[in-house]
């Protein structure tokens, strides 16, 4: 039977069809359907972490046990996860350990467009791309088989584009099948990485470079099409579709592995063509590595570094400039707080009394927005509470806030909630809980006490928690979304008080409590 | 199908562009084609403007129109039309509900839209929302409606777009939604 899947439920069914056991990760654009759509699947552990370096931690013990393992986050998580990852390298596994970096090139819903690519080469661990969810749903199986062979944790990278278009895939037979991988083995100089131990193993993760750059010579994935022999491209993921698209007859070398690169491969189709484009979203990756080769290839003097490409930049390089409407003029519709977001009074009270408010990744950094256009940083997940204590150090005359939501303040911030304390600084935290992990899709954490299945779960107790930080009684405040006065007598209160202070403005998503109220309903 | 059927459906977020280019695409599949569509989920959705590529033909690689090559376009929203004229044409089929939206944080809805539509474009079928959801019974139908109109300029078998109905829109409504469909197919 065909069926038109994401590129995500692509991953999903490679990854269940690859027999994985254990997957974790934390929400975020454009990965989150990866882990929902495992979530459905009973025979599979699945969690929502605390934040991706959790929940490579935890990716990495289960693999380590002896479960294939996949964890998922965005390209900005896997800073979050560095740490693990790079030593992860060096340990490697004994169940497969897939890592999904979702790159989101064009930023549509992450505070920066990087390059994961570079952490494959940095981390010395081998990379896939794919270009459609067929091509997803096989290199995550590929993945799994990789990681087990060489003994490494390996990448798997689809962008924005892949994860949430949609292409037919065949789902005939597609059996689980369950892989037995042993279980955890006591293996001290592989496990434990002291220097001396570390040291050791920086040879065997050299040694596996080389080996995984011959593998990239044979595998299957990384195809030669020759065609035209005047004109050919080198390229990847969604480009390969625009390359196709644009230029049927030019020859094409298509990299499904993108890290290490097949140098023989590129070597000998550079050789056979006698003009080579490199056709790569964002940064020249495979085109400083195919120079340094010694090819001769152009890549982004004709491509731009920034933003998605489209068939279009393909089409431009081809045929010229072509003539198109002009774009008109019309009203912009910027993304706003939802209507009757409870959590909008508290933007209007902060704004009222003047204060410089460093602002969190998720819903709420649609403060900068108009009407209220009140937040005055946004950094990276859990970065209110910390910037804050910077900005109150640098000028302690005005008045300071941290606004963040529930599942950010779980993400990161409770650890600078404790440096606030510890280090005696007297910022006013504000957590705009909704119940939810609300900007992603609607996600548990662990203050909505229900798990990635609904089911209950602890639910950690900001009271318990301000009090165990070392913030006096009278500085946690907790209130009502929907009574603005009372949001601001407690504002006020707190940040005159000149102290450390947490308030926690309870108001449930609207978008949630609609979905909710449905569910009930049997709708 | 040798060629590449190009549909673009935008609206407003909310407004079910989803719906509707799932039951354009599994009509595609139904009837044998390849098919595949792209959206964006996130961020830039909270209020704004939305869009669904639809390709299908007997190979499709790029699930995103290049500009200037949309056969059709289906908007949901009259303002969001002229949003995405660099991927129309002059002749491109413009199928084109004239709902108005206001944008958060502006007094007025601009004037005069659907004149400068149809000054612009050789084919725009304009449909008034409020007539047809009186014919209709309700607005929940008008999207199913303008898959009607648009089976019109594509050719896909009869059979395909109902069971594609049929699999797609919420238990209990598939009368109405065809009914709906067949109406669509009347209006030129």
């Amino acid at each position: 039977m065909k069926k038109l899947l994401s590129g995500n439920e692509g991953i999903a069914l490679g990854a269940y069809e690859a027999g994985v056991k254990v997957v974790t990760g934390y929400p975020g654009t454009p990965s989150t359907e990866i882990t929902e759509t495992l979530s459905k699947y009973k025979d599979i552990y699945t969690e929502w972490s605390v934040n991706e370096k959790v929940a490579l931690e935890v990716a990495a013990g289960a693999a380590l046990g002896g479960s294939r393992t996949l964890v998922t986050m965005k390209h900005v998580g896997v800073n979050v996860a560095a740490d693990p990852l790079f030593t992860m390298s060096y340990i490697g596994v004994k169940g497969g350990l897939v890592i999904v970096s979702a790159d989101d090139p064009q930023s549509h819903s992450s505070q920066n467009e990087q390059d994961n690519r570079h952490y494959a080469r940095a981390a010395k661990l081998p990379m896939f791309e794919p270009s459609d969810s067929e091509d997803a749903r096989q290199l995550t199986r590929l993945a799994f088989e990789v990681s087990e062979k060489f003994d490494t944790p390996v990448f798997l990278r689809p962008t924005t584009r892949i994860c949430h278009s949609y292409s037919v895939v065949d789902v005939n037979g597609n059996e689980r099948k369950e892989v037995d991988c042993g279980k955890f083995e006591r293996n001290l100089s592989k496990h434990v990485m002291i220097p001396a131990y570390a040291r050791a193993r920086h040879f065997d993760v050299e040694d596996r470079m080389a080996k995984l750059k011959e593998f990239a010579e044979t595998t299957s994935v990384n195809t030669t099409e020759i065609n035209d022999t005047e004109i050919g491209f080198i390229t990847s993921g969604i480009s390969y579709n625009y390359v196709k698209e644009m230029a049927p007859n030019a020859s094409v070398l298509k990299l499904g592995m993108i890290y290490p690169l097949p140098e023989n491969k590129i070597k000998d189709f550079c050789s056979k063509i006698k003009k080579v484009y490199v056709v790569e979203e964002l940064e020249p990756f495979f085109e400083e590595q195919i120079k340094v080769m010694g090819c001769d290839v152009e890549g982004k003097k004709f491509f731009p570094i920034t933003g998605e490409l489209s068939p279009d930049n393909v089409a431009e390089l081809l045929y010229g400039k072509k003539e198109l409407l002009p774009a008109e003029k019309i009203l912009a519709r910027p993304p706003a707080l939802c209507p009757g977001c409870p959590h909008s009074f508290v933007y209007n009270v902060l704004k009222k009394h003047n204060i410089l408010v460093s602002g969190d990744i998720g819903c709420y950094t649609l403060g900068v927005m108009p009407p209220f256009q009140v937040i005055d940083t946004c950094i990276d997940m859990g970065a209110s509470i910390t910037a804050a204590q910077g900005l109150e150090i640098a000028d302690p005359s005005i008045k300071h806030a941290a606004v963040i939501g529930d599942s950010t303040f779980a993400h990161s911030g409770i650890t600078g909630l404790i440096n606030a304390a510890y280090n005696k600084r007297n910022t006013l935290v504000i957590v705009l809980d909704n119940s939810i992990t609300a900007m992603t899709g609607m996600q548990h954490n662990p203050f909505s006490g229900e798990t990635i299945r609904g089911e209950q779960a602890v639910q950690v107790n900001y009271q318990y928690l301000a009090k165990a930080v070392g913030i006096e009684d009278d500085n946690f405040m907790e209130v009502n979304a929907y009574k603005p006065d009372e949001i601001e007598s407690a504002i006020v209160k707190l940040s005159d008080s000149g102290k450390l202070s947490l308030l926690v403005v309870k108001g449930i998503c609207v978008i949630y409590n609609r979905k909710k109220n449905k569910k009930k309903e049997g709708v | 199908m040798d060629k590449v059927f190009n549909l673009l459906i935008v609206g407003v977020g909310g407004q079910g562009t989803i719906l509707a280019s799932n039951i354009v695409t599994q009509a595609a599949m139904n009837a044998g084609l390849d098919a595949k569509k792209s959206e964006i989920h996130g961020m830039s959705q909270r209020g704004g403007a939305v869009f669904s590529h639809v390709r299908f033909g007997k190979k499709v690689y790029s699930p995103v129109i290049a500009k200037g090559n949309v056969d059709v376009l289906i908007s949901l929203e009259e303002m969001e039309t002229l949003r995405w004229t660099e991927f129309l044409n002059k002749d491109s089929q413009l199928i084109v509900l004239n709902n108005r939206i206001l944008p958060a944080n502006t007094a007025e809805y601009p004037q005069g839209l659907t004149d400068k539509i149809k000054s612009q474009f050789n084919n725009v079928v304009s449909i008034d929302p409020e007539e047809y959801s009186k014919k209709l019974g309700n607005a929940k139908y008008l999207n199913v409606f303008l898959l009607g109109v648009l089976s019109n300029y594509v050719e896909l078998p009869e059979d395909c777009w109902k069971n594609a109905i049929e699999s797609l829109v919420p238990q209990g409504t598939f009368d109405k939604n065809y009914e709906a469909f067949l109406t669509g197919k009347e209006c030129k």
